[in-house]
């Protein structure tokens, strides 16, 4: 069965760098890292210490909140390394790497006789509940609660971002495995996006309703197909899982084995031979960066896509979310009267003497200049173009910056994550920094109300 | 060494001090700044706020240039007397109509920009904050609305007045909740009364000249029509003459030609709001064909004091008077208008429709636009709450049917499936 979704609100941002479709098995990494940002809201408490050896999928950590969340590593080796900030706030942790992986090993778990609780106590332990995120918070999922539906997004629309059917391409079994037992965790069902042109691996998947989603970005985004089949309610849960973590989860759920391991796209105009490579979570970056070459000197890397990614550098590590890394130039140099001349090398959703809308199909080189300064928003209806859910944003993103609570709530905060306002972020004139505000408007929310 | 890295130099230089703001105002006139995204998203859309007020800018030059002109012209002619056979290449675009036109209209253009930028520039210094960009338009906005002749002292009390109080005081661009143009247009015309209305005002010398034998008149069509002297009116004037513009008016709002190609330029560039635009029109257009039925009906005697503008055809008000350009220029202003867009159409169309009602029953002076819109602005925020509220009611409406689940501790989350199964 499947519905269809069609996006009429949003804008493609085409850009140069694409990953070419062939997999390269990348160097081994020597040293692995988790960085404890991805897992926002997540208290760590040590299980071991500096120098501990440790197996492939044995925990390093635990939630300080939820003991029963661990977190494990993707490697066997030593833990190196607690990479600590101020206030002896952990930031990651550092294993070097065995040449010989040694995975720590449970029983496979049979998905026919076990029960839900069952079930959510193997993915606690595991690691693998750390794949599963919840909205409203954009966090990960709290076990306590039930979900009322579990969303999988596997199209993504977001600019140079790893093509979801090409990653997860003959890793059918593990998917209909970890669906499978993720559907026991909700009384709802699972729905999962895909695109309308390609034909998805998920469409040979039992135990999902399919939605075939099309339109501009963010068509791709979970957050929209939420908001278009089953938006969220205050009070009630939603799961998102995104598929290639899937993969890992139903591997485990097949194999008793922690397997980190995923395809990554490696795009960006700043590299040479733009394509995709097998490594493992955590992974040194410049394992596979180099193999493709980089451009120029200044450019800026990303962990993720360049509308949400973070900032990375070359011995920076491979995020546990991510399975894109994009490398675009750097921007810091002024152009003169950039702001007033006809511009043809850039992207604009107005027509203000920028000339992108003659050729949508067009693909640009951007950069990470701001394009104009940081001012109180003074245009509307900018944002309504861009953002395709049933939402006000500019009256939501004022409520946030006041922190009215309750305005925040019915005005739908409670259905977005930062991803969401990516688009308007993008488009704003005012470059007001969108994402950041969502983000902290959830943590607030969350403290107040939880 | 270029002047970048000169520029680049003095940044760092200034960084952090109290005249920084000031002199980084200059800077990023020059250049686009070196700023990096760091957080969110990396890339950036090419628009700032520069480009988006430099477009309405762009839009507005059409209409400076035939003020300039059309000031000219309207003083000579009133001298000399209409030419009948109009050439636009032998009686407009005439040497002489621009250098009158230019002495006359460019001080005030000075003396707006100059003001308004001093005061900006003050208040970005004290408050430590970047100088920002909405006093660009509103600078070019202004000597465009007011009468050719107004003093240039009065225009400066009133840049100083409309940016303080109709803007900074509230926080600057974007803050505020009357559009600065027309608070500074309203400050004129209940300050100045006598040199913003009445019929020696909208033609360069004609207040000079009153009460010696060669006075000239400078009546505006809506003047005739409020006084009831169609005939005359109709005489002098024909409908081409409107719609191009080679009629007394402030000086850049006689042009309706060219501000429609400044409105479809703003539409095409999504700079401004279309629905505001199109329902604006369409609410002076109702309430314009209303006053017609109101005088076909016979309601209205002829002796009437409203009769005039009364029985004006409805689509005419649209091409006389500021209508139009208060409609394409400064009803669209995003921050003082309706800022979702079942409210434009709101906003937009009661501003069209409380113009024409007030030109027509204001008794001193026959033009309605500016109060509209300033009454409208301050109903704004109220239509943007219903509005905004009807998508809340959705919200809570649906939250009736959530389906809040139990926490799972003791499997409850299974037991619940096995029911629904």
């Amino acid at each position: 069965m499947s519905k269809d979704i069609r996006i009429k609100k949003g804008l493609n941002i085409n850009l140069v760098g694409a990953a070419e479709q062939t997999t390269i098995q990348a160097v081994s990494s020597n040293v692995y890292a988790l960085n404890l940002d991805d897992f926002h809201g997540v208290t760590p408490k040590m299980l071991l210490k500096e120098g501990a050896e440790l197996k492939a999928g044995e925990p390093i950590f635990h939630n300080k909140n939820e003991e029963s969340m661990r977190f494990v590593s993707p490697v066997s080796g030593e833990l190196v390394e607690i990479v600590r900030g101020a206030r002896r706030r952990i930031l990651s942790l550092k294993i070097l790497a065995d040449k010989e992986q040694v995975y720590h090993e449970s029983k496979p778990v049979d998905l026919d006789k076990t029960d839900a609780a069952e079930l959510r106590e193997t993915l606690l332990m595991s690691g693998c509940w750390a794949f599963i995120k919840q909205r409203p918070y954009d966090i990960i999922a709290n076990p306590v609660k039930t979900p009322k539906a579990i969303f999988v997004s596997g199209h993504n629309t977001a600019p140079l971002a790893a093509d979801v059917d090409y990653v997860i391409k003959g890793k059918e079994k593990e998917i209909q495995a970890a669906i499978t037992g993720l559907s026991k965790l909700t009384p709802g069902k699972v729905h999962v996006g895909v695109g309308d042109t390609t034909t998805s691996p998920f469409s040979q998947i039992s135990g999902i309703t399919l939605h075939k989603v099309s339109g501009p970005h963010p068509a791709g985004l979970v957050g929209t197909q939420i908001n278009k089949i089953d938006p969220i309610n205050k009070g009630e849960i939603v799961w998102t899982v995104s598929p290639q973590d899937l993969v890992i989860i139903g591997e485990y759920l097949l194999t008793g084995r922690f397997n980190a391991e995923r395809t990554v796209a490696l795009a960006g105009s700043s590299i040479k031979s733009p394509k995709y490579y097998t490594t493992k979570i955590g992974a040194e970056v410049s394992t596979f960066l180099y193999a493709s070459g980089v451009k120029e000197e200044k450019f800026r890397l990303i962990n993720g896509d360049v509308l949400t990614g973070y900032k990375t550098k070359p011995d920076g590590h491979l995020g546990f979310y991510n399975n894109t890394v994009t490398a675009i130039p750097e921007g810091d140099d002024y152009e003169l009267f950039g702001w007033t001349k006809p511009v043809f090398n850039k992207i604009s959703s107005s027509r203000a003497l920028t000339f992108s809308w003659l050729n949508p199909k067009k693909k640009y080189n951007l950069d990470t200049n701001t394009n104009g300064e940081h001012r109180a928003f003074v245009v509307t209806g900018g944002y309504e173009e861009v953002f395709p859910l049933d939402i006000y944003p500019l009256q939501l993103l004022k409520a946030c910056m006041v922190k009215d609570l309750d305005e925040m709530e019915q005005l739908g905060l409670y259905e977005v994550a930062p991803e969401d306002f990516s688009l308007t972020e993008f488009i704003c004139v005012s470059k007001q920094p969108h994402q950041q505000i969502i983000r902290d408007s959830l943590d607030l929310l969350y403290q107040e109300i939880g | 060494m270029g002047l970048k890295e000169k520029m680049h130099e003095i940044k760092l230089k200034y960084q952090g001090k109290k005249m920084a703001p000031a002199f980084n105002a200059i800077h990023t006139f020059l250049y686009t700044p070196n700023e990096t995204t760091h957080s969110g998203g990396h890339v950036r859309a090419v628009d700032d706020l520069k480009r988006t007020m430099n477009t309405v800018i762009l839009a507005l030059v059409p209409c400076l240039l035939f003020g300039i002109f059309n000031t000219g012209y309207q003083h000579y002619s009133a001298i000399n007397g209409f030419p009948e056979n109009f050439s636009i290449w032998e009686h407009f675009i005439t040497w002489d109509n621009f250098v009158l036109g230019a002495i006359t209209v460019l001080p005030l253009v000075i003396v707006s920009y100059g003001v308004g930028l001093l005061i900006e520039f003050i208040f970005a210094v004290i408050k430590g904050h970047e100088v920002e960009e909405g006093y660009l338009v509103t600078g070019m906005l202004v000597p465009l609305i007011v009468p050719v002749d107004t003093p240039l002292w009065m225009l400066a009390v009133a840049v100083a007045f409309g940016v303080v109080i109709g803007k900074e005081v509230f926080g600057g661009t974007g803050m505020n909740i009357l559009n600065p143009a027309l608070t500074i247009r309203a400050f004129l015309f209940f300050a100045y009364p006598t040199w913003m209305s009445g019929d020696k005002v909208w033609v360069h010398g004609a207040v000079e000249r009153a009460g010696t034998a060669d006075a000239i008149s400078g009546e505006t069509i809506l003047g005739y029509l409020a006084q009831g002297n169609t005939q005359e009116m109709y005489a002098k004037y024909d409908l081409s003459e409107m719609f191009f513009g080679f009629i007394p008016g402030s000086v850049g709002e006689t042009s309706a030609f060219l501000i429609l190609l400044g409105g479809l330029f703003l539409i095409f560039t999504k700079i401004a709001s279309w629905r505001i635009m199109v329902s604006a029109v369409v609410g002076s257009l109702a309430m314009g064909w209303i006053f017609n039925l109101i005088v076909d009906f016979g309601w209205i005697p002829e002796y009437s004091k409203f009769y005039g503008l009364m029985s004006f055809e409805f689509w005419k008000h649209l091409i006389v008077g500021g209508l139009a350009f208060g409609i394409v220029y400064m009803a669209t202003d995003p921050v003082t208008g309706s800022q979702t867009n079942k409210g434009k159409w709101i906003y937009g169309f009661l501003i069209g429709f409380l113009s024409v009602m007030i030109r027509v029953f204001n008794p001193g002076y026959p033009e309605g636009v500016f109060l509209a819109i300033l009454l409208m602005n301050v109903f704004a925020p109220t239509i943007d709450h219903y509005v905004v509220r009807g998508n809340v009611n959705k919200r809570l409406k649906r939250l009736k049917n959530a389906t809040i689940l139990p926490d799972t501790v003791d499997g409850a989350a299974a037991e619940l499936k096995a029911e629904t199964v």
